[in-house]
């Protein structure tokens, strides 16, 4: 028998604290859709898309009304596009990324993820013409993403495709600049990537992934910080238990949807990503949960600690409560995207220093972060290549998502619209790194690479 | 199978009779019903039977919103799924 006060309490989590499944996300694979012509592995593309997901905007609204829990978006993430495209030209790999897009649209989903590559340990030809057209990709279409993994920790990082990654930001960059460059908010470029991340803009579907699956990823940074809150002045191990108690709740939601998705979709169940993924909606911010630990401010010293803690107690916490966990699983901290992080960056607390600290201990890495719009693109590989060596030296992963706004400075604030938020333009270190990402070739694999 | 409904909204004559008229013409059995009154404010609990329905429970949520609407009240409806998911192990 339910009793009213765990009734009371799911129902205040859902409509006082923001809980919510932050997306459904299909996995499609499209290793069938190979073809020679290109206007047929669109074709084909389209066709797969449309057909396998046909339902799924409607299950997932129909699983949102009788459980009465928001399920913000409707996703599909697809085989790298560099992997079905072996025989593609730069312009048939545009049309590829058109095809993605109709499809999307066809769908009524808000998202599609995998017009990306894997180049972590070198460039195919066809990978190389999928790079050099990431810009026009972006700018050409309304719902596609693109991501590149640089670097593993198996394989080391590949200098030479972080180098081109920055001129590839720079130039999204560019030809979105009437749009604040947001052609840069749908690419992210990856160390160790996961292949069943069901959050975009990093979401594809690997290749050792079935032809499809059904993967969720919850979230609830606000229901997080009012259990902390009600908590008081507890110690740390009370704190963490606070924590793993909340998480266990919340992916509980999750993996309740990810199997009714399952079964009624007729798709098999992939995996529950247990991230606390903020919005710019007040109360579901993962700063304000840092900051409820008791930081006057999210950046100030103690933030990496409070982070590493709320990522670990996240983590056991939701573990038991679905049956696979994957993808990214931790907290997610994009600046624009999280109403407590806009605010520390605009008070001078939180810069990307810190930032990249924090990266070390959470989930992803330096998410939806504005810098200015005159940032040399040797820069831009430079802060890639930091923080995709924290990914590799941990064994974890990292990722970069940063906008080098059109036009703007340090000072300005870039308004995305909706999830992506809006951010002020963050300081960078004023000193080159020219001449160290011009050396090009390959960092080698750290030494704990060999586990065999 | 149940469902879990729960109907807040100001206090005024007849509310639980609206409601469980209502899910009695759809098929639904109450099983259980808590309510209370603070101040002017009225809030109800419903566990209701949902395997006979008269039609399917997507619809049935979408006319206990109905009645909502009209009748000015807060009327939610869930699967009890939810709730046992969250709360037992």
């Amino acid at each position: 028998m339910i009793n009213t006060k765990d009734i009371l309490e799911t129902i205040n989590m859902i409509r006082e604290e923001n809980l919510d499944i932050r997306t459904i996300t299909m996995g499609i694979s499209l290793l069938d859709c190979v073809s020679e012509d290109e206007n047929r592995l669109c074709d084909k593309i389209y066709d797969k898309i449309t057909h396998t997901a046909e339902n799924l905007v409607k299950v997932g609204c129909d699983i949102e009304k009788e459980y009465g829990v928001p399920i913000v978006n409707k996703r599909v993430s697809v085989t790298p596009i560099s992997l079905i495209g072996g025989a593609l030209s730069p312009d048939g790999f545009i049309k590829a990324a058109k095809a993605l897009d109709r499809a999307a649209k066809t769908l009524g989903i808000n998202f599609i993820g995998g017009f990306g590559a894997l180049v972590h340990k070198g460039a195919t030809k066809a990978d190389n013409n999928l790079i050099s057209v990431i810009p026009e990709a972006l700018a050409e279409t309304d719902f596609v993403c693109s991501s590149v993994n640089v670097a593993t920790t198996k394989a080391g990082i590949n200098m030479d495709a972080v180098a081109e990654m920055g001129r590839t930001v720079k130039r999204a960059a560019l030809l979105t600049k009437d749009k604040n460059s947001i052609g840069c908010a749908k690419f992210v470029v990856f160390a160790n990537v996961p292949e069943d991340n069901p959050f975009m803009a990093g979401a594809f579907h690997g290749v050792g992934e079935p032809d499809a699956v059904v993967s969720v990823g919850v979230s609830g940074p606000g229901v997080v910080s009012s259990a902390i809150a009600r908590g008081g002045d507890c110690d740390f191990s009370h704190l963490a238990d606070i924590i793993k108690k909340t998480a266990f709740k919340i992916t509980r939601v999750g993996q309740l949807v990810a199997f009714e998705a399952s079964r009624r979709l007729g798709v098999p169940f992939g995996i529950v990503d247990l991230s606390l993924a903020p919005t710019p909606a007040i109360g579901d911010s993962v700063a304000h949960i840092l900051e409820e630990m008791g930081l006057e401010v999210c950046g100030a010293h103690g933030t990496t600690a409070a982070l590493a803690l709320l990522n670990d107690a996240v983590k056991k916490g939701g573990v038991m409560a679905s049956s696979h966990v994957g993808g990214l699983s931790g907290a997610f901290i994009p600046v624009s995207e999280d109403a407590g992080m806009i605010s520390a960056v605009e008070r001078g607390a939180l810069s990307i220093e810190k930032l990249e600290a924090m990266t070390a201990v959470c989930s992803v890495g330096l998410d939806m972060i504005v810098i200015d719009g005159d940032t040399p693109a040797d820069v831009i590989s430079a802060i890639i290549a930091d923080e995709i060596s924290i990914g590799v030296a941990n064994t974890k992963t990292t990722a970069v998502r940063v906008i080098p706004a059109y036009g703007k400075h340090p000072g300005d604030v870039v308004d995305f619209g909706g999830l992506l938020g809006y951010a002020p333009v963050i300081k960078l270190n004023e000193y080159s790194p020219s001449k160290f990402i011009a050396r090009g070739g390959r960092i080698p694999a750290p030494i704990h690479s060999l586990k065999n | 199978m149940k469902a879990v409904i729960t109907v807040t909204g100001k206090d005024t004559t007849g509310i639980i009779a609206k409601v469980s008229t209502k899910c009695s013409e759809l098929g639904g059995n109450i099983v259980d019903i808590s309510q209370s009154v603070m101040r002017e404010y009225f809030a109800m609990m419903m566990l209701v039977e949902i395997d006979n329905l008269t039609m399917s429970f997507s619809e049935f949520v979408d006319e206990m919103n109905r009645l909502g609407d009209e009748s000015g009240l807060d009327i939610h409806t869930m699967h009890e799924d939810i709730f046992n998911t969250m709360h037992k192990i």
